[in-house]
């Protein structure tokens, strides 16, 4: 039996600045993880992989892994959470800045 | 202080310009990312986790301080107001805007800076001894060759394009402050049985997923042949090294894959054809170098202040034991300001730190000072009278922690706060670390020790080098944390040994903390160093201490 699919978000670098964005259901770039859309199917997943690509202002988009939560997607690993945060050494990047988008 | 030459600044301004212009590119959408990624990196500029991040080269370490001035403007009017130093004498910015860069290398050329070959397979930055032309114990500065060496590599067309990227490390000094048996190629200067100073050639060194202590090709290379010589290696790599498999491109493994017999004799047979091509043209050029190097006047003047505030004031008495070292002039000492205040981010220094320490470089240092590979700001030059001053006006910057060499002035890369290939957080851990032993009121007691952690394999935090090392793993998805001993990054050189399986972010503390223990239980002395007694010792009873209920299980 093939491994269940796991639910995924899509993600990427903003081209401009650098920051963390999600694609959203409405094919927008958001800064907010919960705001993302959530993947739940493969070949869905694969064809929105292909059309976050071809966007302009994001770099480097994949699929992260990611569950359903009160307010939206929240991300799985640990690395995905921190992106959603920015570094725990200072109060700099989103856990700062969110207040502002 | 060197100053770059016209044809180095046309150079510098020639390549902003181009950069400025792919940046329009990108931006417009006429260059796709695929397109851009090796311009951008080819400039120093990376995509991190969170942000954008420009890499800056600090050649050889040395730094003045208009331009220590002028990263602190960067910081202040491009940054968050800070910028990092790392193990490779650069500095990063975390924060920079795409948009802003091309502005940021523009005002970083009009100081003579620069972040070409920071990144890609080229000769990197060429990193030195940060006591250079300072040492008590030096034999030559090795800066000037350090500054022929980067001329030579600069854009040089056969060399843009190596199988891996490529540095070079250099001391001048029999004591490797250096670190330049873990690079691809360590020059590390001695003397003939004729007294003559020329240079150890160390081949093959290197960290990463497969760290190799570097292997000795010539044991005495004159210094007039050092540049034919230093090229015939990098012909010989790029003629040999794997394009294939990039984990197998770095010049250890050609070395390991070709023999150390078989390479050995390749290079001293393209070292006889290139030799005579070089025609003393780089000689002259390096006497010219040599001159710009010189030493500066340094002072006469009465010491006797400074054994009156060693006596009187313990904090002075601290610091001057810990952060200070011989100066060839014995009225001179090396100030290394550390960057290491417990609880702070290693490496990081605030753009108002920055310009104090441009300031005191200027009233105490004869305007000279130097980036250590261990994330410090040296002073070279102070006169043993401005000492008691010098620290006075570092107390309460931050800057005038007195830790220098002990378990808190610990060597961490960005890991996963910042860098996009980490795998686990490096300088939360090196915080923690610093905190707890700050306030254990121990490290002065636990005497000499360095402990290097790095947030994945690459190994950018020296981990395999450290006493201590610690190297950050995604264990299922969990930040798990790999401790080596043993490790020794100085000219007696040695990979640390694994201590056994891994521990969990919030155990790791606890276990730096056992091995400390077990280390102040079973020293002979305390002039017996953490180092000196893991070599008398072995691995077993630090063994013991980090896994105490595997020999409990044993004994049952
Ligand atoms: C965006 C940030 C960074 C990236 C992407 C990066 C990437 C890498 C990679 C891929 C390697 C392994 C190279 C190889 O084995 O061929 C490496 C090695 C190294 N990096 Fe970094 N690095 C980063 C930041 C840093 C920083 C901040 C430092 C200094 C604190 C640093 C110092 C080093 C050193 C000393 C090595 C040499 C290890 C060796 O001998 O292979 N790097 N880096
Ligand atoms: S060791 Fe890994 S985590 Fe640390 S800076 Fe290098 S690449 Fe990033």
């Amino acid at each position: 039996m093939s491994r269940a699919f796991t639910p995924k978000v899509i993600t990427a670098n903003d081209l401009l600045i650098g920051d963390v964005i999600y694609l959203t259901a409405d094919d927008q770039w958001s800064r907010d993880h919960a705001a993302a859309e959530l993947i739940e199917d493969e070949a869905h997943a694969q064809l929105r992989l292909l059309d976050a690509q071809r966007t302009k202002n994001a770099v480097g988009a994949y699929l992260a892994d990611a569950k359903r939560g009160a307010h939206g997607p929240e991300p799985v690993h640990f690395r995905e959470a921190f992106r959603t945060r920015g570094p725990s050494n200072y109060a700099h990047g989103k856990q700062v800045e969110r207040a502002h988008v | 202080m060197y100053n770059y030459t016209d044809f180095d600044a046309d150079f510098v301004r020639t390549r902003t310009a181009q950069f400025a212009a792919q940046v329009a590119r990108r931006i417009d959408g006429s260059l796709t990312e695929d397109e851009f990624r090796p311009l951008r990196l080819m400039n120093g500029v990376y995509l991190q986790l969170h942000a954008y991040m420009l890499r800056v080269a600090i050649p050889y370490g040395s730094i003045n301080p208009q331009q220590m001035r002028t990263l602190a403007q960067i910081a202040d009017t491009y940054d968050k107001g800070y910028g990092h130093f790392t193990t490779r004498q650069n500095i990063q910015f975390n924060w920079p805007k795409l948009v802003d860069i091309p502005a940021i290398l523009s005002d970083l050329a009009d100081v003579g800076m620069h972040a070409i070959q920071t990144s890609g397979n080229t000769i990197r930055n060429v990193t030195a001894d940060h006591f250079a032309g300072a040492a008590a114990d030096e034999i030559e500065d090795p800066r000037p060759i350090a500054e022929l060496l980067r001329q030579w590599s600069t854009d040089h067309p056969e060399f843009q394009f190596l199988p891996r990227k490529f540095k070079i490390a250099i001391t001048g000094s029999s004591t490797d402050r250096a670190v330049t048996r873990a690079h691809d190629i360590g020059l590390r200067m001695v003397r003939n049985d004729a007294g003559e100073p020329g240079f150890e050639v160390i081949v093959g060194g290197g960290l990463g997923r497969t760290p190799l202590v570097g292997t000795t090709v010539r044991d005495f290379l004159p210094k007039a042949d050092l540049l034919p010589y230093v090229e015939a290696v990098l012909s010989v790599y790029n003629m040999l090294g794997r394009r294939d498999n990039k984990y197998k491109a770095r010049i250890k493994i050609t070395l390991h894959e070709t023999g150390k017999e078989e390479l050995s004799r390749l290079i001293e047979e393209r070292f006889d054809e290139l030799r005579p091509l070089f025609g003393g043209n780089d000689q002259a050029l390096l006497d010219q170098i040599t001159a710009a190097f010189s030493t500066p006047e340094l002072r006469q003047a009465d010491t006797s202040a400074y054994a009156a505030f060693y006596k009187a004031d313990p904090l002075f008495r601290s610091w001057a034991d810990t952060n200070l070292a011989a100066h060839k002039h014995p009225d001179y000492r090396i100030v290394t300001i550390s960057l290491k205040a417990h609880g702070a981010t290693p490496g990081d220094a605030t753009s108002a730190q920055m310009r104090l320490i441009a300031d005191l470089a200027e009233r105490f240092g004869h305007s000279e000072i130097r980036i250590s590979h261990e994330q410090n700001v040296i002073l070279p030059h102070v006169h043993l009278s401005d000492l008691p001053a010098l620290h006075a006006a570092l107390r309460g910057s931050g800057l005038e922690t007195a830790n220098v060499g002990l378990i808190s002035d610990i060597i961490a890369c960005p890991g996963m706060d910042y860098c996009a290939l980490a795998t686990a957080r490096s300088i939360p851990v090196a915080q923690q670390i610093a905190t707890r032993f700050d306030a254990l009121k121990l490290e002065h007691d636990i005497g000499p020790l360095k402990i290097k952690i790095s947030g994945c394999i690459n190994a950018c935090g020296h981990h395999h080098v450290g006493h201590i090392g610690i190297l950050g793993l995604d264990r299922a998805g969990v930040e798990n944390y790999q401790i080596t001993l043993g490790g020794d990054g100085s000219e007696t050189a040695v990979i640390g040994e694994r201590a056994g399986p891994g521990f969990a972010y919030d155990e790791i503390v606890p276990a730096i903390e056992r091995i400390i223990a077990a280390y102040l239980e079973q020293r002979q002395s305390p002039a017996e160093t953490f180092l000196q007694a893991y070599r008398r010792l072995g691995l077993a009873p630090f063994k013991a201490a980090l896994y105490p209920d595997e020999g409990k299980r044993d004994a049952a």
